[in-house]
Parts: C-alpha cells; sequence; structure tokens
C-alpha cells in the first residue's frame, strides 16, 4: 500500500514499526533458520535522533537495513512518511522504494561501495543529480561538503578507488549528508575517524535533527551516542525494543 | 550535460510489461512463464548461470523471438499500449530500430565489421531517416566522442579495433538514435577487468544521464550491483527470486540464490 493516506500532522511518526521480525533461513547450511528479533515496535517522530544501543548480535544493524529496504521484513509493517502519505517498506514494490529512497531518505554506512573511475565530487553529487538538481548547483554543495569533512580541492577530481580507507568513508560521509533527507539512517557514521571528523559527523546529525528530520542510528562510541541521540531505544539479544 | 529524467516520469505506469513468458527449444526450456515490469529509468539485471535461460528471456523481451506463450506490451512515445508481439513485422522492426537498442555480447553481432566506425553509428541514424552528411557526420562524433572513442580513428573499421573499443562502438551505434529501451546481452563479458570497469562506468553514467531504462543479462553479481536497481534470478528457465538489487544480494531468500551469492570470491 502506498500514498493513499493523505498525513500532514507533526504528531505523526515519520517512521513506525509495527511487529517487526527477521529471520534468516540459511537453505545451504541444512536450512537453519536464525531469529535475529521479533515484535520491534517502534515510532520516530520528527525532530528526533533515535539511538539503537544494544550488545553486538542483537540486530542493530539489521533494523536499520529493514528500514532502508536493504533486508526483507519476515512479518509486521515499516511504515514511512513520504510523499504526502505513508509507504510501508515491507510491501512496497521496488521501484517505489527506489523513487523513496532518493526523495525521502538517506542511509550512511561506513563503507563506500567505491565506483570505479567516478570522480570524487560526482560521487557526492550524484544523489543531488538524481533529484533533479542542476549540475553546477549540485557540485558547489558537493564541494561545500566534502570541503567540511576535510577532503582537500585537490583530491575532489580524483576517482575516491585510489584514497586512503579514511577518505574513502569520508567521502562516503559526505554523500550520505549532501541531500536533506527527512529520514536518515546511520550505522556507525563515525567508526575509525579522528576527532575533528566525528564533530562534523556530529554536527551534520544535530542539524539534521533541527531541520525536523527523523534519525535512526548507531553509535558504538558512548560520547558520540550522548551528543548526536535524542532518546535511546535498548535492543535485547531477547528482541523487545524498549 | 545532458537533462535529467523528470523524476515523475513514473507515475505513467511501466514502459515494459510481460506476461507468462514461455519458450521452449523442443523439450528443452528456454524460459518458462516469466512475468515482470519494467518501469521508466528502471535498469533491470538478470543473473543465473549459463543455461539458466536468461538470454533466451532477453530475446524474448527484445522481440528477437517470438515466444511460444505470453504477451509484451510497451509503452509507445504516445502513451499508447503496443501489443508488441501483435505488430506487423514492418512496425516491429521501426520500433526495434527507433525506440530499442541491443548490445550483444561479442561485437561482431551488433557491428559490421566491413564498414568504418563512424559508418556503423552514423547507418543507424540514416535507419531512422537521418540524410544530411554533416548533420549524421555531427552525431556520429557526439557520440564516439561520449563512448570515448579516439576520433582520430572514426574512419577505421572495427577489426582494426580492441574487443573493449569495437564495444564501445557499439554502444554508440546503439544509443545514438535516442533509444528509450536497451537490452544487453553480458556487455562486458569477455573483456580484460581494467577495459571492463571503463565500460561499466562509461554504461552507468548513460543510463543515469539519459534516464533510459535497460535490461541487462549478466553472470556477473558485481556487474549486476553496480549497474541494476533491480534484480532478477533465474534458475532453470524459471524465475527463482527478485527485488531491489541490494536486498536480493544482501537478503537472498531463495537457496540458489543464496548459493549464487556465497560462491563470490571476496577480494
Amino acid at each position: 500500500m502506498t500514498g493513499e493516506r493523505a498525513v500532514n500532522d507533526d504528531e505523526q511518526p515519520v517512521i513506525r514499526l509495527e511487529g517487526v521480525a527477521k529471520s534468516f533461513v540459511l537453505h545451504n547450511q541444512g536450512g537453519i533458520e536464525l531469529d535475529v528479533f521479533r515484535g520491534i515496535d517502534l515510532d520516530v517522530f520528527t525532530g528526533e535522533c533515535v539511538a539503537l544501543h544494544g550488545p553486538s548480535g542483537t540486530g542493530k544493524s539489521s533494523l536499520i537495513r529493514l528500514i532502508y529496504g536493504n533486508y526483507l521484513c519476515s512479518t509486521g509493517r515499516i511504515l514511512v512518511r513520504h510523499g504526502g502519505g505513508v509507504t510501508d517498506i515491507a510491501q512496497a514494490a521496488p521501484h517505489e522504494i527506489i523513487e523513496l529512497r532518493r526523495h525521502t531518505m538517506g542511509y550512511v554506512s561506513q563503507f563506500l561501495r567505491v565506483i570505479p573511475r567516478v570522480p570524487a565530487l560526482q560521487v557526492v553529487a550524484e544523489p543531488l543529480r538524481a533529484v533533479g538538481v542542476g549540475s553546477e548547483e549540485a557540485e558547489a554543495r558537493a564541494g561545500e561538503m566534502l570541503a567540511r569533512f576535510n577532503i582537500p580541492e585537490r583530491l575532489w577530481s580524483l576517482a575516491p578507488a585510489t584514497f586512503s580507507g579514511g577518505e574513502q568513508q569520508r567521502v562516503n560521509l559526505a554523500r550520505g549528508f549532501v541531500m536533506d533527507y527527512p529520514v536518515l539512517l546511520v550505522d556507525e557514521p563515525t567508526a575509525s575517524l579522528d576527532r575533528a571528523n566525528r564533530d562534523v559527523v556530529i554536527d551534520q546529525i544535530r542539524a539534521a535533527v533541527d531541520r525536523g528530520a527523523a534519525v535512526v542510528g548507531i553509535f558504538h562510541d558512548a560520547a558520540v551516542r550522548e551528543t548526536a541521540a535524542t532518546r535511546i531505544v535498548e535492543l535485547t539479544p531477547a528482541g523487545a525494543a524498549a | 550535460m545532458t537533462t535529467m529524467p523528470s523524476v515523475d516520469a513514473r507515475d505513467d505506469g511501466p514502459l515494459l510489461t510481460a506476461t507468462g513468458i514461455s519458450h521452449s527449444y523442443g523439450d528443452r526450456i528456454g524460459c518458462r512463464d516469466v512475468t515482470l515490469d519494467l518501469w521508466p529509468g528502471e535498469v533491470l539485471g538478470v543473473v543465473g548461470e549459463s543455461g539458466s535461460g536468461k538470454t533466451t528471456l532477453l530475446n524474448c523481451l527484445s522481440a528477437r523471438f517470438i515466444p511460444a506463450a505470453g504477451a509484451l506490451t510497451y509503452r509507445l512515445r504516445t502513451g499508447e499500449a503496443a501489443d508488441v508481439y501483435a505488430m506487423g513485422e514492418a512496425a516491429r522492426r521501426m520500433l526495434m530500430r527507433t525506440d530499442w537498442g541491443f548490445v550483444h555480447q561479442n561485437p561482431r553481432d551488433g557491428l559490421r565489421m566491413g564498414v568504418s566506425a563512424g559508418a556503423n553509428v552514423g547507418e543507424r541514424l540514416m535507419a531512422v531517416g537521418a540524410r544530411h552528411y554533416g548533420a549524421i557526420r555531427e552525431q556520429v562524433t557526439d557520440w564516439l566522442g561520449r563512448v570515448e572513442m579516439d576520433l582520430g580513428r572514426i574512419d577505421d573499421l572495427p577489426t582494426q579495433f580492441s574487443g573493449g573499443m569495437q564495444q564501445r562502438v557499439q554502444i554508440a551505434r546503439n544509443l545514438v538514435s535516442g533509444p528509450r529501451l536497451v537490452f544487453m546481452d553480458e556487455p562486458t563479458g569477455g573483456l580484460d577487468v581494467s577495459v571492463q570497469a571503463r565500460l561499466l562506468d562509461l554504461l552507468r553514467g548513460l543510463t543515469n544521464d539519459l534516464g533510459l531504462s535497460a535490461v541487462i543479462v549478466t553472470h556477473d553479481l558485481a556487474v549486476a550491483r553496480l549497474l541494476s536497481h533491480r534484480l532478477m534470478v533465474m534458475r532453470r528457465g524459471e524465475v527463482v527470486e527478485q527485488g531491489l538489487t541490494g536486498q536480493v544480494l544482501d537478503d537472498p531468500q531463495h537457496a540458489y540464490t543464496q548459493l549464487l551469492v556465497s560462491s563470490v570470491l571476496q577480494t
């Protein structure tokens, strides 16, 4: 179901998870079934940053990937406000999810999937170009974001494939933050960053919250979590969200 | 710079709709009961091992074969939905020349080896009615430039080119007439890795900038991940799984897809 119901009320959540469960069936390993979690309910409102917290293996990254539509939801609904309506990511057709990602929902992980020969500036400008921003403006904004993440201008015209791991990560962050998405998912964005760049990430997240975005994140670093998050949700191995 | 496709174009519905496509070769199944929608601007990857029916499906979708069963509907520029298999031969050929492109794995199947690179590209324009030599030459030069050909070699024969260069000429030949839908059969197969990367970037840039829809058959999951929005996994002529490319590769549901994904060497 997509976009039938009009939602304008800020009291309504931007993201609503209802009874979300995820399990993996490993067909080539004896058909073993791994339950990651079940019965997750979560509302995320405009202008908040929810940090998912819990020991490793509780499915924090899986939950973020479910919301992004990168993992299939086993049961439950994943409702995201988009284009004046609500889309259930768990049921939406691929082209609807592509469209929703283009305009509404960004995802920042610590890994850049490098495209062989595309210059860093274009890598960062691409999400803007995809929503129709002209190349000049897109490149100007991309350059601004690269500068903010301390990527020297002499690297902008080079493909990130040749960059150091840290530089690639920062290009990826610049790409993730260049668009003002209403929904932003971040998975360990500050892992292995130096202090200055870590602070840039925190500033970006806080700026997103200030402009009313709904942010869901995983922050391993307690100091980052305390500074960036407005609310912390515990995931427990048993699987219930607090 | 080319203009970006209108993101609202999708509201008009699918560009290509295939329903219940089945085709066999005697007792041997080519593909069985395949149904799919392709949306404007969407790149669909079809993966599976050799003999899984991907090329048969591509040939049916591109009307190079008329399958034993099934229907194919294509939305024309006028907005009218055309029943491709029911069209007259002439109308179908016209559609294939103007609105569609087909990039073969082997450039020899898609190029005329006895005429120059420039003529190979220009011929396609003449086939859709271009007659003015200067205008044709200009478009040919523009397209050979876009696929990063050395323009000093525009009058050379394809036989004098490397495989990667031939493939780029074939791509220019297919795109010069401004198609809306391009079919590609293993477009980077048989090329060196460095040449492949260059071609992938080129294809990715072209599909992004032109808002082309494409169906790309490949057995290479990395190629599929880079180029396609959506993925269809075939085995023994049937579609065993389909979905967003990232989802199918990161959370495969079917035993066969899990096997395919887990068989890829990590670098």
